[in-house]
């Protein structure tokens, strides 16, 4: 029973982990707390199901389209609002509200476009063999899912250490205005920043809309709520901090279904989230920010 | 007087809605206008209704005692709350209410016996007439522009613009964050007894993220510059989806654009906007 619950957090982990990840490089990177990450995780889905549905693509196309259509979404998203409100200086809650809008606006376009209903992957499209091990027993599925998401997150990890690309990148983190002075293009990179990030949230989305089989317009809702809670255990703009804190809440999530009952399940998320905001702020391996005036 | 009684017939609904979206929008111009992104506003009001509404439909109270708990209540969990929450700056702030919003709707989900759960809570008595929820606005707003006008709105102000500084002058930040979160939480539970007393059925599901957009909308379009702000946010938010019915699932689009246009192109709100432009007419000045 437990190695197969184990199997099923760290499947449902990775795609958290995915999803926190960009969440918290956009926070790292442009300081912005993005809700319409959730919707940009809608967006992926949609494009992937409609690119196999309507245009007749495989799965790997289908996962590809959406990327695109996100990294599009994530061009635009900062193009049409964080690149405005950077120019101005807006407070740090401005994007937010912001994003919030951009969230309702998009979840109810796809919602008009697609209507409400709980659309599906055509099932010959999925992976059907399964491997088994003992009495563990692992689906295809699931060891795409694992494989895509932790492939996704090492490939960004080893972008950002090693390559010039990282450097710069970490140095806008650091301090945009420093790295410009250096002669990084500051603008472009908060805006590439914007892209990796939806793309990643994107794949997040094709992921969870195979796993669960079941897209709809609100799905992003529930997924952004746990991806704050992930960044918020991990600590905001860590990455380090999102891969654990993803891995640990779904640990933590199917663990609670498994052998406490499943009506309690949502609110593992917000319980840790709050306790951990209230006890340790700045995240489980971060260190605590000194106030400046 | 006729027109009148048939007016009242069809748009009853409507006139108590916006009643109760301005509470709504009054409660969270409080902290909005303190500086602080609270999104508990909708979490607050789904406790007053249900106070309210179980009191009147399994205690047998009077109106009035249900209503007063329906404020009582929410305002007690927002100074447990405020207490440690009200610590955490800026967005954390914004996400610890989001988490405790959601909280508060799986404890009313799980908790069947008293709530009635995802099936929700029926036949709750239709008691809120156009006088209460008239009478409730108009003094809560009385209220409200004295108190913008007191040391207490002069503090809000000050707190908003620099915290540090506030902090330096010798107020009590704290304790003025905190009694604009209790006190927008006894509004919004306030709004939710009032509320759930005329649409006869309440579920946890009507108080979710999305109505805590709405009052985030509203608070934000009508500007926190004074509470008239918020009037103007509560009645434009309840007013354009009626105006918009033929949108049909695109309505709620709405909302969003609201939040967009105005972060982007007038962030101080409408009541910015009205000022301006009667500051350009030479009008006199109420506020």
């Amino acid at each position: 029973m437990l190695p197969q619950q184990i199997v099923n957090a760290v499947s449902l982990g990775a795609v958290y982990a995915l999803f926190a990840l960009g969440f918290t490089l956009i926070f790292g990177v442009l300081n912005v707390v993005s809700l319409a990450h959730g919707a940009v995780f809608t967006i992926g889905a949609y494009a992937a199901l409609k690119a196999v549905i309507v245009l007749q693509l495989s799965l790997p196309m289908g996962a590809a389209v959406a990327m695109i259509v996100t990294a599009a979404a994530g061009w635009l998203l900062d193009k049409l609002i964080f690149a405005p409100l950077r120019a101005r200086q807006a407070p740090h809650l401005a994007p937010m509200i912001a994003t919030i809008g951009v969230a309702i606006v998009v979840t109810s376009l796809i919602e008009g476009y697609s209507g409400p209903e709980n659309l599906r992957f055509p099932a010959d499209i999925l992976p059907a063999n399964a491997v088994t091990v003992g009495a563990v027993r692992i689906t295809g599925l699931e060891l795409e899912i694992v494989f895509l998401a932790f492939a996704l997150m090492a490939v960004l990890l080893w972008g950002l250490k090693k390559t010039r690309f990282g450097r710069a990148l970490r140095a806008v983190a650091e301090s945009p205005k420093a790295a410009a002075l250096m002669g990084v293009d500051v603008e472009a990179f908060f805006r590439v920043t914007s892209m990796i990030a939806a793309v990643l949230g994107g794949a997040a989305g094709v992921l969870i809309a195979l796993y669960t089989n079941a897209v709809f317009p609100h799905m992003g809702q529930p997924m952004l709520h746990k991806g704050i809670a992930v960044v918020i255990l991990g600590g905001m703009g860590d990455i380090r901090g999102a891969l654990i804190g993803g891995l640990f809440l779904g640990f933590a999530e199917v663990l609670s279904v498994a052998y406490i009952g499943s009506t309690m399940r949502d609110a593992i998320a917000f319980g840790l989230l709050f306790i951990v905001l209230l006890l340790r702020p700045q995240g489980l391996f971060g260190h605590a920010a000194h106030r400046r005036a | 007087m006729e027109w009148l009684e048939s007016f009242w017939a069809t748009y009853s609904t409507l006139v108590l809605s916006i009643g109760t979206n301005v509470l709504l929008a009054l409660s969270i111009y409080l902290t909005l206008a303190t500086g602080l992104l609270t999104v508990a506003n909708a979490a607050f009001m789904a406790i007053g209704a249900y106070t309210a509404g179980v009191l009147t439909t399994q205690a047998g109270m009077p109106f009035f005692v249900a209503l007063f708990f329906g404020a009582l209540t929410p305002a007690l969990v927002a100074l447990l709350m405020g207490g440690p929450t009200l610590r955490l700056s800026g967005v954390y702030l914004a996400m610890a209410t989001l988490a405790f919003g959601e909280v508060v709707r799986i404890i009313i989900l799980n908790a069947e016996g008293l709530t009635g759960g995802a099936l929700g809570l029926n036949g709750i008595p239709q008691l809120t007439h156009g006088f209460d929820v008239g009478l409730t606005v108009a003094l809560t707003l009385y209220v409200l522009l004295r108190l913008a006008r007191s040391r207490f709105g002069r503090a809000m102000t000050a707190i908003c613009q620099d915290e540090t500084a506030t902090e330096l002058m010798g107020l009590n930040v704290r304790g003025y964050k905190l009694f604009a979160f209790v006190l927008g939480g006894a509004l919004a539970g306030l709004a939710g007894g009032l509320n759930a007393h005329f649409t006869f059925f309440i579920s946890p599901n009507e108080y979710g993220f999305e109505r805590a957009v709405e009052i985030l909308a509203m608070g934000v379009l009508g500007g926190t510059g004074s509470p008239w702000g918020a009037v103007i946010g509560g009645v434009l938010i309840t007013l354009l989806p009626e105006l918009l019915r033929g949108l049909g699932h695109y309505r709620p689009l709405i909302n969003g654009v609201i939040l967009v246009v105005i972060i982007l192109y007038s962030p101080k709100g409408m009541w910015d906007i009205v000022r301006r432009l009667r500051a350009d007419l030479r009008l006199p000045v109420v506020n």
